[in-house]
């Protein structure tokens, strides 16, 4: 009977697994194997070498890299610490208002991201919403903030608030109450209770929250573009430039090899540390 | 009143909104003692024990420990600790993590909560190699055991029991409750325990307090409350009993529909014309036949008979129709009971009058 339904299992996996690796796994594939081409071809039939892998290093590509790994993690840490209040309100504090703030988050999905963040530079440029008013109203301007790392930074938190705000909320539903409650009464002070209790109990939401809010940071592109005007290039933009002006598609492959072989580490490490099965509620 | 109990409780308010959850409690608790509090869903226990150890909030009232005035303090910082009725366990930490936390908390040095939580684990008789043990590996007994250890690893004033057997099978629910009361015996700490069950209450209490609607209806030991109750809720709270409506009268005989009295039998305080009731424990209940020697009979008919293990219960239909248990051991069980007419007696010391009711 076992035996029978772990074939069943395995014949109605099987649509979804050919979808999966023809559309996931082939163009991987195919990046991979441009990425030991030489520069500049447009096909695979060439002897394979790393040249493309020499540039990285060579022409500062790396630069790029560490820029976007270094503000994807900051716009992560952020997001953790100002998500942590607003998504512990919603597991076990706002009640009915928790609809009402996940619809609200949930419609700024609704508009496409770099409309939403022309949209910031309107409101931020100089005579532009706040500082034209300001301007209009007590005679002195200021500088605009726009197009610095910080205020990239502030884009990818404003972006990716969603992907870290539900799996937080998620973990931290999973915290019984009465754990909670009963450290208090063993003496536990607050700042206890939520590094000793909370935190670990809440583990798989903070690990996958994390991971989705850095991995969609690291790969974004739209906000160093918009709002940071290309201060710093990210990772993202110089594989899509590699691809596009560029015309140099090994270049870009090996980039997007790199950050996916960066990334994909990540996630695995991340993902072996969590027990999945808790946070989509399936716990024994 | 006492200003020498561990506990004193004055005046206790609790509402929530309009609703008023606890009338002005007033306890004392000696130190060292087994203390239980009993009482249906809603009679406001949980509400006093979230109190007590300072989940919330008094409305009105003072609790005092020894010489500190306590119902302002967190729950962190009271020197009282509880066993809540789900354990509350850390699923995140080993058995042994479990028993030290409160030492961690006290920033106590590793190697002493170590000591300390093996000490403990052989004190509640789990094997030391638990130590290591995860929370899921463990059975329901061994749980309950080991939310015990972590709260004695505290080492509290007062150790509060929220129902912590509610949600295990008879049987183990059982052993439990004698090695509670051997546990409280050794370790000589005060136990403040809340049930809605009479049976834990009686194997476990130096004295019991029965509580209806926010108030304590009697506080008194278990002997006391079982063959003196104060009021029918705590008669009928306390297991099968049988309640006869008397009425008082002059010459201190009681009067009762069906009931006849011995010429003599003179047991009332009641004032002439005062009604009351008159109890007795469905053990006292005899099947008469010799009718002289009871000093009160009625006479009824056998409506059922239920096997109770080691006893039988017998249902008998009063003249005025009033339900009587009758409890007999087997072996002076009756033949052919179904619809027998019989006579029932029982003897002055065995009942009791709650006057008033």
């Amino acid at each position: 009977m076992e035996r029978l339904d772990r074939r069943l299992g395995l014949l109605s996996s099987l649509p979804m697994a050919i979808v999966l690796l023809l559309a996931f796994l082939a163009p991987m594939l195919v990046v991979a194997l441009f990425s030991i081409m030489p520069q500049k071809v447009f096909s695979l039939a060439h002897m394979p070498d790393f040249s493309a892998y020499s540039v990285f290093f060579a022409q500062g590509y790396y630069k790029s890299l560490l820029w976007s790994l270094g503000m994807a993690l900051a716009s992560t840490l952020i997001l953790l610490v100002i998500c942590w209040p607003l998504a512990y309100g919603m597991a076990k504090v706002f009640g009915r208002f928790t609809l009402v703030l996940t619809i609200a988050v949930v419609m700024s999905l609704f508009v496409s991201e770099n409309i939403r963040l022309f949209g910031w530079v309107l409101t931020l440029m100089k005579g532009g919403l706040i500082e034209g008013h300001f301007r209009a109203w007590t005679g002195a301007g200021f500088d605009s903030p726009l197009y610095g790392v910080p205020i990239i930074v502030f884009g990818l938190v404003y972006v990716y608030l969603p992907f870290m705000l539900f799996p937080l909320a998620q973990g931290i539903a999973m915290v019984p109450d009465d754990t909670r409650q009963a450290a208090a009464d063993l003496g536990a002070n607050r700042w206890q209770v939520l590094t000793q209790i909370e935190i670990p109990l809440a583990a798989p939401g903070i690990v996958v929250g994390s991971l989705l809010s850095f991995v969609l940071a690291a790969g974004a592109l739209a906000e160093s573009k918009i709002l940071g005007g290309q201060v710093v290039i990210a990772i993202a933009d110089d594989i899509e430039t590699a691809f596009t002006f560029g015309q140099d598609w090994p270049l870009g492959s090996a980039l997007s090899m790199i950050l996916i072989a960066i990334i994909g580490g990540l996630a695995l490490f991340g993902v072996s540390r969590v027990d999945l099965d808790a946070i989509m509620g399936r716990k024994r | 009143m006492d200003t020498t109990a561990l506990l004193r409780l004055r005046g206790v308010v609790k509402t929530f909104g309009d609703f008023t959850a606890l009338h002005g409690i007033d306890l004392d608790i000696e130190e060292g003692e087994f203390f239980t509090i009993v009482g249906p869903s809603g009679s406001g226990k949980s509400t006093l024990i979230r109190l007590l150890v300072g989940m919330d909030e008094v409305t009105s009232g003072e609790i005092h420990l020894r010489d500190a005035r306590i119902d302002q303090t967190p729950a962190n910082l009271r020197p009282t600790c509880m066993v809540f009725q789900s354990l509350a366990l850390f699923p995140h930490m080993s058995v042994g993590r479990n028993i030290e936390f409160p030492l961690k908390i006290r920033k106590e040095p590793p190697d002493r909560r170590r000591e300390r939580a093996l000490e403990l684990l052989d004190l509640l008789r789990l094997p030391r190699d638990f130590y290591d043990k995860r929370i899921s590996q463990c059975s329901g007994g061994e749980r309950q055991r080991v939310a015990l250890a972590r709260a004695l690893a505290f080492d509290p004033e007062i150790l509060f029991f929220d129902e912590p057997l509610s949600a295990l099978d008879y049987r183990l629910r059982k052993t439990l409750e004698k090695e509670l009361k051997d546990l409280h015996a050794r370790t000589g700490k005060t136990f403040v325990y809340i049930t809605h069950s009479l049976e834990e209450a009686m194997v476990m209490s130096d004295r019991i307090a029965i509580m209806k609607e926010g108030r304590f209806e009697q506080i008194a030991s278990a002997d006391e409350i079982y063959g003196a109750p104060v009021s029918r809720f705590v008669a009928e709270f306390m297991g099968e009993v049988n309640l006869f409506d008397v009425t008082g009268s002059g010459d201190g005989m009681l009067t009762g529909t069906g009931l006849t009295v011995r010429e003599g039998v003179t047991q009332s305080t009641l004032a002439d014309g005062r009604r009351g009731l008159l109890m007795v424990r469905p053990e006292y209940v005899q099947f008469a036949t010799d009718a002289s020697q009871h000093d009160y009979r009625i006479d009824g008919r056998i409506t059922a008979e239920y096997a109770l293990g080691s006893r039988i219960q017998y249902q008998v239909a009063g003249p005025d129709g009033q339900a009587i248990t009758v409890e007999k051991l087997r072996e002076e069980r009756i033949a052919d009971p179904e619809d027998k007419e019989v006579t029932l007696g029982f003897n002055a010391e065995r009942t009791h009058l709650i006057e008033g009711a």
